[in-house]
């Protein structure tokens, strides 16, 4: 029993903490660390034992309370969401070890109110990825952007306008996907993701509702992902939420957001659908994403500030995996879903080093950065490490998701986002060595060859529990590189079959 | 013969990039640390050495550390090719390393510790490219490369060290990911494997201006190599302290780029198939004008550093050169040059630092009547550039005179004034430095009582600058073993 609902544990933990978290923490500010702590622990171990059931035994779909499908909810355990399930279990509680101490940093005292809105955002994304009814769907997504809202807001200085200007951006991405769902629901008389497209396969007339349907769809997801040119909201949104927010809420929103995508593409339309009736269509999001990458590649050049270049960084590497899905091969698709794994990494990775730099000294301005490698060198040494899997050097796990997306654009023939992957890694390796440059060199001032005594820099590193999921997401990225052809193997080819 | 495997490769490159953690861990501690050094050094060279009977009896080991694509892992594998560069690389280290320590200590040196753990890693990486047994591990261990010598390039605190480092990692970089990466991709598409094979992976089927291109990319892409007009990097490295100089300029880096690109000539492309588009005469020529150029350049130059470099960039042009002519004492020369030249330019850099520590003279203008002074360190010079000028009795003669077989072998008489052409102006510009050091007066300034105070090196510059010298002589008679590698590497 407990094997066939171990997931909705897995997504129950965190919520159910959320609220002791509010609670006993107004009492004493001790209980929210171990409470935290515990139920993302728990997450996490259970999202392992879930794989491993679902690599094992095959997938299988869940009905939640009981109530059959297509009335009821049904969520849908496959390789590909029970590795979202453990990624996303995996970086929240990485994230949440830094975020407790950012946290009682910058927001002192309020760390229950920030913790029980961080549990609950986490549930959501749980059952986000899980989830195989398109409304309850649009329920989680709001219920994770709406916490997203109010973490970002808890921040100072322009962070209440940032998630306000957030809020209605998200809001009408989310009212386009509500739309499009309905649309579908007016098609097609169900909710339930595969009853839609049985549905939907077997429809005589409705051709433009349908693609009505999917149009709004797709826009709305590329809100809610800031895809290129609906990214507006991102920069602000992230640079100005507290760190412990944004350790969390950088790695993951997207690239969950990024998944739904292929979820809605792949198992509410086919396709036949997205790829052959409206071939255009495809060709047009791929020029677009190459577009998106290289104008968010060339944006992060005019930034001055480390936090800020990330998130632009972010918006170019949501054109990576939406050009890759859009390529319409399995090599693309295979990138691209590698890529959502890597991406999640690799920015957990940097803003979490972010998040150190700015425990220690108070900005992240390149100002400063100044002779970083001295002062943090442990700090520095994995984010050299995440700076290379962002400019995709072997054998961090950056390389891999590039290779199988230059690979899948070279066999589409569309040199065009070949042309932008490149490019953007060549961008990417310029931002990163600015940022390495003047971490490297102490002072401004040339010291010339006679000066040679050696100035004790005092090393002041961040603390331990801002350095340790640091330190561990560093070693991740090289592993989970050189395991890129396990995960490929055993995890993503399974799911293509039932998704082409 | 038999393909051994064993895990004895994983170990030679790693020691070093795990040995990088106690040199890390040793700051407080100098002597240890330098201790360190030397004792990973001295256990490359021996995994190294252990390997070499198996591989002269043409057998080979293999290891595969992870499948990360379909048909393409992360592979080290030791044929004769890798191991020939790997021998040249690992035994000059350990005396640049003994070098690097006098070096360091005279002038007290800053981040000493950075530079020996950088160190590490660069040979660690040098040894991953010489032990690839396919592209994509080939492109990870020279991209590590590139990285790790960034901090010993940026490494004096000036704007002229932030300026280079920059143009170092822009070339370097710039050419690995814009040119190379796309380039085995579009291999991977063709062909679906990145291994190197003997007689190359590309069969005559393919689509000519396909493999033009490829031939394109890999040649320019490879800009450790040299090959202009990615060639602007070598001469500003120079600002690096001198043992950097001499190592990664002179053997380890530059190597690695010579290496990958003959790699891919002879083990990816294969000669019969280069041959067969009509590729060789695309690499000889690219090769030719950069030899002759940077001879040209070199005659300007009055920093002897950058003389020196412009002189690597001309003599790795050498390597390629042999490698395009696709006859058999064209290739045997070309890649035998790797080894002559490795010996003859370190004792040349060598000779370069060795100067500095004891007159801090940079110039050669300056350096008249020094050779009176320091008559090892200049009579070591002397053996070095006859080796890299070509004439016997030293290692150089052998290689050149197999490049100047090969030329003729092919009917290639373009190359073959080219190559006589070239070895003139390297006489040009190297024996003034010797003539005037040894029989020139010093004039001016450098006449004064403080230039009666110069003496010869320190110690543990001196040894290492002997030892090579008489290596490269050494090689003239004995070079069966390098030989018997590069047929073994050429024609299995």
């Amino acid at each position: 029993m407990i094997k066939q609902n171990l997931h909705m544990f897995v997504m129950a933990a965190p919520l159910l903490c959320a609220f002791a978290v509010n609670l006993l923490g107004r009492l004493s500010r001790a209980w929210v660390a171990p409470l935290v702590l515990g139920a993302l622990g728990f997450s996490t171990y259970g999202a392992i034992f879930v794989l491993q059931e679902v690599l094992t035994n095959g997938s299988f779909r869940y009905v939640v309370g009981n109530w059959t499908a297509p009335y009821g909810i049904e969520l849908v355990l496959d390789p590909l969401s029970a590795m979202m399930l453990l990624l996303v279990s995996t970086v929240a509680f990485l994230a949440s070890i830094s975020a407790l101490k950012s946290v009682s940093q910058e927001l002192p005292g309020r760390e229950h109110f920030f913790f029980t809105l961080f549990l609950i955002l986490i549930a959501g994304l749980n059952g986000l990825v899980m989830t195989a009814d398109a409304f309850n769907l649009y329920v989680l997504l709001e219920i994770t952007s709406i916490t997203t809202y109010g973490l970002i807001g808890m921040g100072s200085g322009r962070a209440p306008l940032s998630s306000f200007n957030y809020i209605i951006m998200g809001s009408i991405g989310a009212c386009f996907y509500l739309l499009g769902v309905g649309y579908l629901y007016i098609l097609t008389g169900s909710l339930n993701m595969a009853d839609i497209s049985t549905i939907l396969g077997g429809l005589q007339g409705g051709n433009v509702a349908t693609a009505t349907a999917f149009a709004f769809l797709m826009v709305g997801l590329w809100v809610k992902m800031a895809f290129f040119p609906l990214h507006g909201w991102l920069p602000n949104a992230y640079s100005h939420a507290p760190s412990g927010a944004g350790v969390m809420i950088a790695p993951l929103m997207t690239k969950v957001t990024v998944y739904l995508m292929i979820r809605v593409m792949f198992s509410i339309f086919s396709p036949e659908f997205e790829f052959v009736r409206h071939a255009g269509v495809q060709n047009l999001i791929v020029w677009v994403s190459a577009i998106a990458i290289i104008c968010a590649s060339l944006l992060a050049f005019s930034q001055r500030d480390l936090k800020r270049m990330l998130t632009y960084i972010i918006v170019a590497e949501v054109g990576y995996m939406v050009g890759g899905v859009w390529l319409a091969n399995t090599t693309g698709l295979s990138g691209a879903i590698l890529h959502i794994v890597n991406d999640a990494l690799m920015t957990l990775c940097l803003f979490l080093a972010a998040s150190a730099i700015a425990y220690r000294t108070g900005g992240l301005s390149f100002e400063h950065l100044r002779g970083l490698y001295r002062k943090m060198p442990v700090t520095m040494a994995a984010f050299t490490i995440g700076a290379f899997a962002m400019i995709g050097v072997p054998p961090t796990c950056g390389f891999f998701s590039k290779w199988y997306l230059i690979l899948g654009g070279a066999e589409a023939g569309h040199w065009e986002f070949v042309a932008a992957l490149v490019l953007s890694s060549l961008v990417n390796a310029i931002l990163f060595f600015r940022i390495i440059e003047i971490a490297f060199y102490p002072t401004e001032e040339s010291h010339g060859h006679g000066h040679h005594e050696q100035e004790k820099v005092k090393v002041q590193e961040a603390p331990l529990m801002l350095l340790n999921p640091l330190v561990i997401t560093a070693v991740l990225l090289i592993v989970v590189g050189l395991s890129s052809g396990t995960i490929v193997n055993d995890v993503i080819r399974v799911v293509l079959p039932d998704l082409f | 013969m038999e393909n051994v495997y064993s895990i004895w490769p994983l170990a030679a490159v790693l020691i070093s990039l795990l040995g990088a953690i106690p040199i890390l861990l040793s700051d407080r501690t100098p002597n240890i640390r330098e201790g360190w050094t030397i004792v990973i050094a001295v256990g490359k060279v021996w995994l190294i050495a252990a390997m070499l009977p198996t591989v002269l009896a043409g057998g080979s080991f293999e290891f595969t550390i992870a499948q990360v694509l379909p048909g393409v892992p992360i592979q080290l594998r030791v044929d004769a090719m890798g191991m020939f560069f790997a021998l040249i690389a690992s035994f000059l280290w350990l005396f640049t390393s003994i070098y690097s320590i006098g070096y360091m200590r005279a002038l007290e040196e800053h981040d000493q510790t950075r530079y020996f753990a950088s160190f590490a890693v660069a040979i660690s990486a040098t040894i991953g490219v010489a032990f690839a047994a396919n592209l994509l591990t080939l492109y990870l261990f020279y991209e590590i490369l590139s990285l790790s010598t960034y901090p010993l390039v940026a490494h004096e605190r000036n704007a002229e060290a932030k300026a280079s480092g920059r143009k170092y990692l822009t070339y370097i970089l710039g050419t690995s990911i814009g040119l190379v990466l796309p380039a085995m991709v579009i291999l991977y598409s063709l062909t679906g494997t990145l291994d190197f094979k003997s007689g190359g992976i590309i069969g005559t089927g393919c689509n000519a201006q396909v493999i033009t291109l490829l031939v394109v990319l890999f040649v320019f892409g490879f800009a450790k190599a040299g090959i202009m007009p990615f060639h602007a990097w070598l001469p500003a490295a120079m600002v690096a302290p001198t043992p950097v100089s001499s190592f990664l300029h002179g053997v380890a880096v530059v190597k690695a780029g010579a290496f990958s690109i003959l790699r891919v000539i002879f083990h990816i492309f294969g000669p019969e198939q280069l041959q067969y588009f009509n590729l060789g005469t695309f690499i000889t020529t690219v090769a030719s004008i950069t030899i002759i150029v940077a001879s040209l350049v070199a005659l300007t130059q009055d920093n002897l550093k950058r003389r020196l470099a412009y002189s690597t960039i001309g003599q790795l042009s050498y390597m390629v050169l042999g490698a395009g002519m696709l006859s058999a004492a064209g290739m045997t020369g070309g890649l035998l040059h790797i080894g002559m030249h490795a010996f003859g330019k370190i004792t040349l850099f060598f000779c370069a630092g060795a100067i500095y520590v004891a007159s801090k003279k940079k110039y050669i203008s300056e350096m008249d009547g020094l050779g009176r002074r320091m008559p090892i360190t200049f009579g070591a010079f002397f053996l070095g550039s006859m080796s890299i000028i070509g004439l016997p009795p030293l290692g150089g003669f052998i290689s050149k005179w197999n490049l100047v077989i090969g030329s003729v072998q092919g009917n290639q008489i373009p190359l073959l004034i080219v190559l006589l052409v070239s070895s003139l102006l390297n006489a040009a510009y190297f024996l003034p430095i010797v003539y005037r050091a040894f029989f020139a007066v010093p004039q001016g300034e450098a006449a004064t009582e403080e230039a009666v105070k110069i003496q010869e090196a320190p110690l543990l510059c001196l040894i290492p600058i002997c030892v090579t010298a008489i290596g490269s002589v050494a090689l003239f008679f004995y070079p069966d073993i390098f030989l018997r590698l590069v047929q073994l590497a050429l024609f299995p």
